[in-house]
């Protein structure tokens, strides 16, 4: 096997929960490859994750990892990098993890702009509690609770993060695994808080009730739907929707928060 | 259950892909979109390298794979020589 990524595993969970065919092990390669091609070592790096089937990730991953109530990962994960900043701190969530429940600490992780790296595994549904719609449904499409189509608007998460104040805010899809690579290496070299948004699959509960039942007609479908930024910004009102820019949108430096916790701290003593 | 037996290794002189099959669920991902349809599902869905002289060694099978079940390693033949030599002038 592989042993570049799988030295990370912890073996004996494995084969892992998710379903056929779900991005949440695509994008937890991706994950690995980034770390792995970073030399990082595995007791360097904290893992937070709060509840749902990406929340999995931390189980399977044998860094520092914490599993944590719902929404609120980056709450535990901003008092393990206060604790000790010379972690590397990483949450993985899920849409409905980080978008709803943990709406409002996605918003202030962002507005303090914390040396944490936040993995947003937007599969659009809320999967492991049976298909509900999330913030992040796009608008049209059908859940569970939604079944003559999703009336409400959807977050677009990347100019939230980008206007809440995060350092670096990227989005990708795992159809594009090179790319979500390459993002996610950033976003862990960058100093301040840094989203990454990939667009994954949830063939089960999105997929089945949207006509796309099997993982390969979902990933098409992503395919689809997702457009680089430069040919996005061309596109009129009308060719916009039902789609997604990916790319980078914000990658900027600006003044961290452990950093001037630490600066306060040395001043006032 | 010999969990050994269920990983298959199909190989020629340029490419070896290695199929976990304990890992892999068979989600048909890998069969789709590669480009040069090396990967063919056998009888019980899991992928099977039947035209592994085809591979280009691009490994997005493996880099899309949700299981981590399929492994590409390009056979490094001039290395593998180099390391021989290297061994006999120890």
């Amino acid at each position: 096997m592989n042993n570049s990524i799988t030295q990370y595993f912890r073996k004996e969970m494995f084969p892992h929960i998710w379903c056929p065919g779900c991005g949440i092990g695509i994008i937890l390669g991706a994950i690995l490859r980034a770390i792995h091609s970073l030399g990082w070592e595995k007791d360097d790096i904290a893992m937070v994750s709060g509840i749902g089937c990406s929340s999995r990730i931390t189980g399977y991953v044998d860094f520092n990892t914490m599993n944590t109530t719902h929404g609120r990962a980056l709450p535990f994960a901003t008092g393990i990098k206060m604790a000790n900043p010379s972690l590397k701190v990483i949450t993985v969530m899920g849409d409905g993890d980080c978008a709803a429940i943990g709406g409002n600490h996605f918003i202030h992780s962002a507005r303090r702009n914390i040396d944490i790296t936040a993995i947003i595994i937007n599969n659009m549904i809320y999967g492991m509690t049976g298909g509900q719609y999330s913030p992040l449904t796009p608008t049209g499409k059908f859940g569970s609770t939604a079944p003559y189509g999703n009336i409400d608007q959807t977050f677009d998460l990347a100019a939230l993060a980008a206007s809440a104040g995060a350092s670096y805010v990227s989005r990708s899809t795992i159809f594009d695994v090179n790319q979500a690579t390459r993002f996610i290496k950033k976003a862990l070299l960058k100093k301040g808080f840094s989203v990454v948004e990939i667009i994954s699959d949830c063939p089960i509960s999105f997929g089945r009730i949207n006509q796309l039942r099997t993982p390969v007609q979902m990933l098409e479908w992503i395919k689809n739907i997702t457009v680089p930024k430069k040919v996005w910004d061309k596109l009129s009102e009308e060719e916009k929707e039902g789609k997604f820019p990916t790319g980078e949108f914000l990658d900027i430096d600006i003044p961290e928060y452990t950093e001037r916790y630490q600066e306060t701290c040395n001043r006032i003593q | 259950m010999d969990k050994k037996n269920n990983i298959k290794v199909y190989k020629n002189e340029k490419t070896t892909i290695t199929v976990n099959e304990n890992w892999c669920k068979s989600c048909g991902i890998c069969i789709h979109f590669c480009p040069k349809k090396v990967l063919v599902s056998n009888e019980k869905g899991f992928p099977e390298a039947k035209n592994i002289d085809d591979c280009i060694h691009c490994n997005l099978c493996e880099l899309r794979c949700p299981d981590f079940a399929i492994n590409v390693k390009k056979n490094e033949i001039a290395v593998e020589h180099s390391v021989n030599q290297k061994g006999l002038e120890d």
